[in-house]
């Protein structure tokens, strides 16, 4: 048996509640509210409790999927990555940087929204990106 | 927010206007209790009777749309009694006079007629504010979706300003940021006029400077807004968008403008956790992981930069979202080398002056309010302490003006949205969490007791609701909650979804659309 507990921040509200996850045998079990944390002192609220089982849905999307004969079907990382990369690559060509826009998202972490605004403005060239700040 | 959470519980008086904290925020709702325990004065300004109401020592219900009036009306009773604090207005702030002058007209009286608030109250709000020691400004997003959000934002930091509830410890105008790193996309340049920590793209030397740590040539233009992306992209311009972790079919205003807009892209490309509403739409889909699945940093409402770590691998074949925007700009020809994280916030601190200071090391324990600008800064509590940003604070002469939609004999009841307890903006996490599914597992409309009777509608019966965007069938909720001609409907719901009926129209600075007031009719389904 290999249970840990691993600190981090909730992902449901602006707040950043602190709570260990608790992971048994490669399944996210549970939360524990961070005692010392300087936004929950040690409480969490009912989103946060159970922030947990969302993370090994049955429904997660496990594959890439690619859309052939109008319908998504799952392929490789190489061809769903390829194929991307190559659409970016042609409309950029064709239409000019400006065609082409990101929405970063308010849920993933710093590092990566930094990323996708780098590689909007640096790869792409153009300046069209926001995220759901307004909504 | 301009001062941190904890700070909350030591105001001796919090006006929490436009936000349901203990739904949306029930932590930050906790220090709210607690300061009321202390003996604050809680004044709550909200057209619905939200949990927060309950316990309020004033809870006034202003009309849907009409902050400014009630606003400027507490500024002319402030000036009016004396209450205002000149000498922080002399020293700290310019502009007042223009103020002064536009306050006249915006007596409490014609303020009630606008807003529905007894004078009475209006006075009371303005005494409770303006004769605390620390006065503290709470709000979300009902003032901020608004046509008038950007001047509803601007009444406020003028009543902080008269009064000098700013710039002190447990003072301060305190926006509640929605979503968990709302702050953190924003502050990492995720914004289509300014690099990371708010530089301009307009600005030669800010683009000088990212060209040269980017190694590339970077546009001086100004982009597009996530509203202009998606009329770019039904009407001419935009020809791809690439989505990462949004869900625009259920968030957005208008879910059939929305829909068509995506439809008639060249290439959808949708990064998420789940197949969402707007996944489906996609040519290709790219599964993304969630939070337990790799490292990083999320800065929550208080600018507190706090670590993301890596619980378990993601699930299947899902990658690290970091991953996988580095592999596509390889293939695409932009060289990204990051091995970790922790490289990726490297390269972040060096060029983002307010996170110059934030290390991963630094970052174990309680984490970093920005501005923290060199790695021996201990992080910043409270902002404006001294001077505002830009020196004086500014003063807005802002007049009231009215909702974009109005009621009429064809559309007769004033419409708003909101979130529920147990759920996050549009569900796509929370309806996959079975405890939280099942507390509220569908969508409703609250309709008050004297509405609902005249409808003949009666608790549970299947209602439709009808806008000039779309029409959606929705359960009753008969409460008074919502008064009488004023109806609510949470926006979590795919099936259900309250976006159907709102209002695209934006604030014509900020480009918010008016998700909080349109118009619509209800009739009982036969």
């Amino acid at each position: 048996m290999d249970y840990r507990t691993v600190l981090t921040t909730c992902t449901h509200c602006g707040c950043g509640c602190n709570f260990y996850l608790e992971v048994l045998d490669g399944k996210v079990i549970g939360t524990i509210p961070c005692k010392t944390s300087p936004t929950n002192e040690g409480k969490l609220c009912i989103k946060g409790w159970n922030v947990h089982e969302f993370i090994q849905s049955e429904k997660r999307l496990t594959q890439p999927l690619l859309r052939k004969d109008g319908e998504l079907k799952e392929v490789s990382w190489d061809e769903a990555l390829d194929f991307t990369a190559k659409r970016l690559r042609e409309i950029k060509d064709t239409h000019g940087a400006d065609s082409i826009g990101f929405l970063t998202s308010a849920r993933v972490t710093n590092e990566e929204n930094y990323l996708l605004q780098k590689f909007c403005r640096a790869a792409i060239g153009t300046n069209n990106v926001d995220h759901c700040a307004r909504l | 927010m301009t001062n941190s959470i904890a700070e909350l519980e030591n105001a001796d008086c919090i006006l929490v206007i436009g936000s349901n904290t203990t739904s949306s925020h029930p932590l930050i709702a906790m220090r709210i209790f607690r300061a009321k325990q202390k003996g604050a004065r809680l004044i709550v300004a909200d057209p619905r009777r939200i949990q927060l109401a309950l316990m309020a020592d004033l809870h006034v219900r202003h009309n849907l749309g009409t902050d400014v009036a009630l606003i400027n009306a507490m500024m002319h009773v402030i000036i009016k009694e004396g209450w205002h604090n000149q000498a922080f207005i002399d020293e700290r702030t310019e502009g007042f006079e223009d103020l002064k002058k536009i306050l006249d007209a915006y007596t409490p009286e014609k303020a009630a007629e606008i807003t529905g608030v007894a004078a009475d109250d209006i006075i009371r709000m303005a005494e409770y504010y303006a004769k605390a020691k620390a006065g503290s400004i709470v709000y979300c997003m009902g003032i901020t979706q608004h046509t008038t959000g950007v001047d509803n934002v601007r009444t406020l930091a003028n009543l902080s300003m008269i009064t000098g509830h700013i710039g002190r410890e447990s003072t301060g105008v305190n926006p509640l940021r929605g979503q968990n790193n709302v702050q953190g996309a924003c502050d990492m340049g995720g914004l289509p006029n300014v690099y990371p920590a708010y530089q301009a793209v307009t600005d030669p030397d800010n683009k000088k400077k990212f060209e040269s740590a980017w190694n590339a040539a970077l546009s001086d233009k100004v982009g597009l807004t996530v509203s202009e992306m998606m009329s770019g992209l039904s009407h001419g311009p935009l020809k791809a968008l690439y989505i990462l972790g949004e869900n625009p079919m259920v968030s957005d205003p208008d879910t059939a403008h929305v829909e068509k807009a995506l439809k008639s892209a060249e290439l959808l490309v949708v990064q998420d956790i789940f197949l969402t509403e707007t996944a489906r739409l996609a040519h290709v889909v790219l599964p993304g992981a969630t939070f337990a699945e790799k490292d990083g940093t999320f800065s929550n409402t208080e600018r507190r930069v706090m670590r993301v770590r890596k619980a378990i691998d993601p699930v299947g074949n899902a990658k690290a979202d970091w991953e996988i925007i580095k592999e596509i700009s390889n293939r695409f020809g932009y060289p990204m080398e990051y091995g970790t994280p922790e490289e990726i916030m490297k390269e972040i601190s060096s060029v983002t002056p307010s996170y110059g200071g934030i290390t991963y090391q630094r970052l174990d324990g309680e984490g970093l309010l920005w501005p923290c600008p060199t790695t021996d800064h201990p992080g910043t509590k409270f902002l404006h302490k001294d001077k505002f940003v830009r020196g004086k604070g500014l003063f807005y002469a802002v007049e009231f003006k009215p909702p974009a939609e109005v009621v009429d004999e064809e559309f007769p009841f004033w419409f708003t949205t909101g979130r529920v307890f147990a759920h996050y903006h549009t569900g796509t996490m929370t309806r996959n969490c079975p405890t939280l599914d099942s507390e509220i597992h569908e969508g409703f409309l609250e309709v008050n007791p004297g509405d609902a009777e005249g409808l003949g509608l009666r608790h549970g019966d299947a209602v439709n609701i009808s806008s000039r965007r779309g029409l959606m069938t929705a359960k009753t909720m008969v409460t008074d909650r919502v008064t009488k001609g004023v109806v609510f409907m949470p926006f979590h719901f795919a099936e259900s979804s309250a976006n159907v009926l709102t209002n695209t129209v934006l604030d014509p600075v900020c480009k918010i659309p008016e998700l909080k007031v349109c118009a619509v009719r209800l009739e009982k389904v036969a």
